[in-house]
């Protein structure tokens, strides 16, 4: 008998605010433990949270993409426990009424097919701290840097099948938040991550199984390879006979397992109730519209466009339009190339290279996509063959100038004179009686060696497919 | 020589009868006087209170500086100061000195005004009778033996003995009236929102709101003038422009409509009490003012609906209190638990264990709808009982307190009684209306307060009320023995 894997994922995004979701103090990753935490970061008696107002905005940005529902009033709410890293002893989160809910994603899978994964909520809340165990030894650091990092967690409704599923529902969400630039999307440094809610089921059966959370998945391959893991474990439990428990579980990278962290009974009673230090979280429609009138184009929808108007494949597209920095040079430099298709290929050849040697992304990339557009034109009309235009680019990248200009001083002109060319493979043939016998014999390999042979005495400025037409001719043969 | 009230204190200043550090020695030689006696201040702060009263004679001597300065006051010490110990009458805060002022002290010594010290109370706000102190009980100057009230029972006390010419306080359920009352001075609780909560230590944050305590209401609303106000800061603050809210005291009372619940003059109350709350409407009769029964249905459902509120926020609240960051820390905690238990054992007392026991009870699974729920339902339909009862009259009277000051000790071991003394005060805190007690008479020696509630905002109309009654009476001025 087969089984069904049931998931759920719950993506903690870190929304991308200059400070804290309750405080002025600054949200920047990597400074000096406790030098970003302010008397109400700390909790200290007498401090009140105050809330930064572009969080709502943010995410009324996330329910407009997701064409989710966003609460004219949404509450915060006092989530309790004692941990040492949360200074109030409570987490301010959003608990029966979130700001965002029943909302929906389009993701697609390997086989091109496309799923829709309906999301159920997503709300507000504030990060907790950070426990330094390893730093003082018999003692554990407090750095409480992160507490008060606005967090958006968006839950998504048990609509994942399989670990592949929820890998692209998570790298469509990923693409989604930096897109609307609501997220820097940096998951080594936690700005993007996820809990997984995992069960499995008989195939065919409607009820679902008990489930376990793994918490803190911070990658795409570690979260397929928890949820691997995870499904293997508990169907092997099940076909021997034991039973699943609900409990939280955290995942070993090292050792690629999951390893129990809590099982239901130990689970806090959190005493949820509506935060009496914060007003409710209101939206008017004027809100939503000046949100909605700010939103980019979506992913899905230049992928659809670059499809439809630029005739691109649907694998290009996609990849081009992952990425709103990459799909915004793209069709700038489409437009100033007049030839969306080289341009894609420019971009995901040269270009992509380019910046991946010198370890940078494209807002950084040193040719503009205007000038790169001309170098593209230049091999169009001829004036460069593809392997010129490819030095041709690598001087502008260093700084050399515009193609004409470097085209200019470098004399890279490409030679199309069909009697200078001639006059070229003439001396070649005549310098090259054996090869010259030996071709016409019939030994057709040697064909190349005259492409080279001339190639290398126009200093590569010969037009390669006039070269090969003339040499065809000359030569005869075969 | 010296005046003994604001608005006489503040007009000898600019008249330069005498300078503010002239009345600021005065007051700290009363203290060191009589507050041994009393135990009305945790912390005195003589230094600082004579570079601030030599500030305010060098605005003073320019013919600068407001209404208020170089007028002492005493500060409750649940207000953070920076620098200066703010400890909540708690061992858990004997230890903290906030890096901050509480917006209502940056607003007072704005207005010039010099802190004398910080005042005792309840261990963070939790009592009726200022006995849960970790610096010991304050005595009523009116009687030693007895208590002042509380939570603002030092304040109270300090007022009343003219060792301070006014205070701040803070009102949770009555923390504000119930020791005016039992000290015979005067305390306004104003509408929740008007008085900035930032910086003032938070016990129930849905029901705490700052505000004076004075001899007069003509003090009481000099003092409103430099507290009340929006604070960017505290997100429960009202926006409303800035208001005088010395601006009706001199109105007549003619056809003013007050409102007698029938519910705060049933069973429970004293007779003596009852006599002089009568006493009191008779005086507002003669000037002008016409009273007619109210009925406040829910009134009997304050007390309960208030201590499940009241205790699921402090459990919440105080939770910050866990020795890792600042407060008590047990000596060499074995482990993370025990550094939790035994700090907050024994860094709280047990009236403030008690309340953080009832309300994590109170919001716990499966209870939560049966006791923090029904309690917010009683809420609202306590607010509808005040909303009813305001479409025909403009305030409401009875008695602050069910009796006069009682023993001390006479309580401490009775919760439940000693909640009841706050039966007719939590109400307004539950609706979040202004609210004022003022002096009505002497029973047996002890002072006797009558309480006035307001419709939201209408705190000049209280403030109206009281003066006119001081007008005509003098309960306000009597003087405690010992003091």
């Amino acid at each position: 008998m087969s089984w069904e894997t049931v998931i759920g994922l719950e993506i903690h995004v870190q929304l991308a605010t200059a400070s804290k979701i309750f405080s002025g103090a600054a949200t920047a990753y990597g400074a000096e433990p406790n030098t970003q935490a302010c008397a109400v970061d700390l909790g200290l008696p007498g401090v009140l949270p105050v809330l930064n107002a572009r969080v709502v905005e943010m995410a009324i940005r996330l329910g407009l993409a997701l064409h989710a529902e966003i609460a004219p009033s949404s509450v915060f709410a006092r989530k309790n426990y004692f941990y040492p890293d949360l200074p109030k002893g409570y987490q301010i989160s959003q608990y029966e009424l979130p700001i965002v809910a029943r909302g929906r994603l389009p993701i697609r899978l390997a086989d091109g097919r496309e799923k829709v994964v309906r999301v159920t909520r997503a709300h507000l809340e504030e990060d907790a701290g950070k426990s330094v165990h390893d730093a003082y030894p018999g003692a554990t650091g407090i750095d409480l840097n992160r507490a008060g990092t606005p967090l958006l967690e968006v839950v998504s409704e048990p609509d994942l099948r399989s670990a592949e599923e929820a890998v692209a529902y998570m790298r469509t969400m990923h693409m989604l938040v930096r897109y609307l630039g609501i997220c820097d999307g940096n998951m080594q440094e936690g700005s993007f991550r996820c809990d997984a809610n995992v069960s499995v089921r008989r195939a065919g059966s409607e009820v679902l199984g008990t489930r376990a959370e793994v918490k803190n998945l911070n990658s795409f391959r570690f979260l397929e390879k928890a949820i691997n893991f995870e499904v293997e474990r508990q169907i092997d439990l099940l076909e021997s006979g034991g039973k699943v428990v609900q409990e939280t579980r955290l995942y070993d990278a090292d050792r690629d397992e999951t390893r129990s962290m809590r099982s239901k009974e130990d689970a806090h009673d959190y005493r949820y109730f509506p935060d009496p230090d914060l007003l409710p979280i209101v939206v008017t429609p004027t809100q939503i519209e000046r949100e909605r009138a700010l939103m980019p184009e979506l992913p899905w929808a230049r992928q659809q466009r670059y499809v439809t108007d630029y005739g691109l494949n649907v694998q290009d597209a996609d990849a081009l339009a992952q990425d709103r920095a990459v799909a915004d040079y793209f069709e700038a430099l489409a437009a100033a190339a007049g030839d969306a298709r080289a341009a894609a290929n420019w971009l995901n050849g040269e270009v992509f290279a380019a910046l991946n040697r010198a370890g940078m992304e494209i807002p950084h990339c040193p040719v503009e996509p205007s000038a790169l557009g001309l170098l593209i034109a230049r091999v169009r009309d001829g004036t460069l063959s593809g392997s010129m235009a490819k030095q041709v680019f690598e001087a502008m990248w260093q700084g050399e100038g515009s193609a004409d200009e470097v085209i200019e001083a470098r004399g890279l002109r490409q030679v199309n004179d069909i009697g200078a060319l001639a006059a070229l493979i003439d001396g070649v043939i005549a310098d090259s009686p054996s090869q010259v016998e030996q071709y016409r014999a019939g030994k057709d390999k040697l064909f190349g060696y005259f492409v080279g042979q001339v190639m290398k005495k126009s200093q590569g400025k010969a037009n390669p497919q006039q070269v090969n037409d003339l040499l065809k001719e000359k030569l005869g043969g075969s | 020589m010296f005046a003994e009230t604001v608005t006489a204190i503040a007009a000898d200043l600019k008249a330069g009868r005498y300078s503010s550090a002239d009345i600021t020695e005065h007051y700290l030689a009363r203290i060191a006087e009589f507050d041994p006696g009393l135990n009305s201040y945790i912390t005195v702060c003589a230094d600082e209170a004579r570079a601030a009263a030599a500030r305010a004679d060098a605005l003073l001597a320019r013919g600068e500086g407001g209404p208020l300065t170089g007028v002492p006051y005493a500060n409750k010490d649940i207000f953070c100061t920076r620098g200066i110990r703010t400890s909540c009458a708690s061992r858990m805060l004997d230890n903290f000195i906030a890096p901050y002022d509480a917006t209502v002290v940056e607003k007072l010594t704005g207005a010039g005004m010099v802190m004398l010290g910080k005042t005792n109370m309840d261990e963070f706000a939790m009592g009726s009778s200022n006995e849960t102190s970790w610096y010991g009980p304050v005595r009523n100057p009116w009687d030693l033996s007895r208590v002042p009230g509380g939570s603002s029972g030092g304040s109270a006390a300090a007022v009343a003995a003219r060792l301070a010419p006014v205070a701040t306080g803070t009102d949770t359920g009555g923390s504000i009236r119930q020791p005016a009352a039992l000290c015979g001075i005067t305390g306004l609780k104003p509408t929740y929102g008007r008085v900035s909560r930032w910086g003032m230590i938070a016990f129930a944050s849905s029901l705490d709101q700052g505000g004076p305590m004075a001899l007069t209401a003509a003090d009481l609303a000099l003092l409103m003038n430099a507290m009340a106000g929006h604070c960017a800061r505290d997100s429960t603050s009202v926006e409303r422009p800035a208001e005088d809210f010395t601006r009706l005291l001199a109105q007549p009372l003619t056809g003013l409509r007050i409102g007698l619940p029938t519910q705060y003059f049933a069973a429970g109350l004293d007779p003596a009490m009852r006599e002089a709350v009568d006493a009191a409407v008779g005086v507002l009769r003669a000037l002008g003012a016409d009273t007619v029964s109210v009925d406040l249905p829910h009134a009997g459902y304050a007390i309960p609906a208030y201590y499940v509120v009241a205790s699921a926020e402090c459990s919440s609240n105080l939770s910050r209190y866990d020795g890792v960051r600042f407060g008590h820390r047990c000596d060499d905690p074995r482990d993370l638990t025990d550094l939790y238990t035994r700090s907050r054992a024994e860094g709280f007392g047990a009236e403030v264990k008690r309340r953080i026991l009832v309300g994590t009870y109170a919001l716990s699974a499966g209870y939560y709808d049966a006791y923090y729920g029904k309690a917010q339902q009683l809420r609202r339909l306590i607010q509808q009982d005040f909303t009813r009862a305001f479409a025909g009259v403009d305030v409401i009277l009875g008695p602050t307190t069910p009796t006069t000051a009682f023993e001390l000790g006479q309580k401490t071991d009775d919760p439940l009684t000693m909640y009841l003394s706050d039966v007719y005060t939590t109400a307004a805190n539950l609706a979040g209306l202004p609210a004022l007690s003022m002096p009505a008479g002497l029973i047996g020696g002890l002072p006797a307060g009558v309480q006035l509630i307001g419709n939201y905002f209408d705190e000049t109309r209280l403030l109206n009320v009281a003066h006119q009654y001081q007008q005509e009476t003098a309960w306000h001025l009597a003087r405690p023995p010992h003091a």
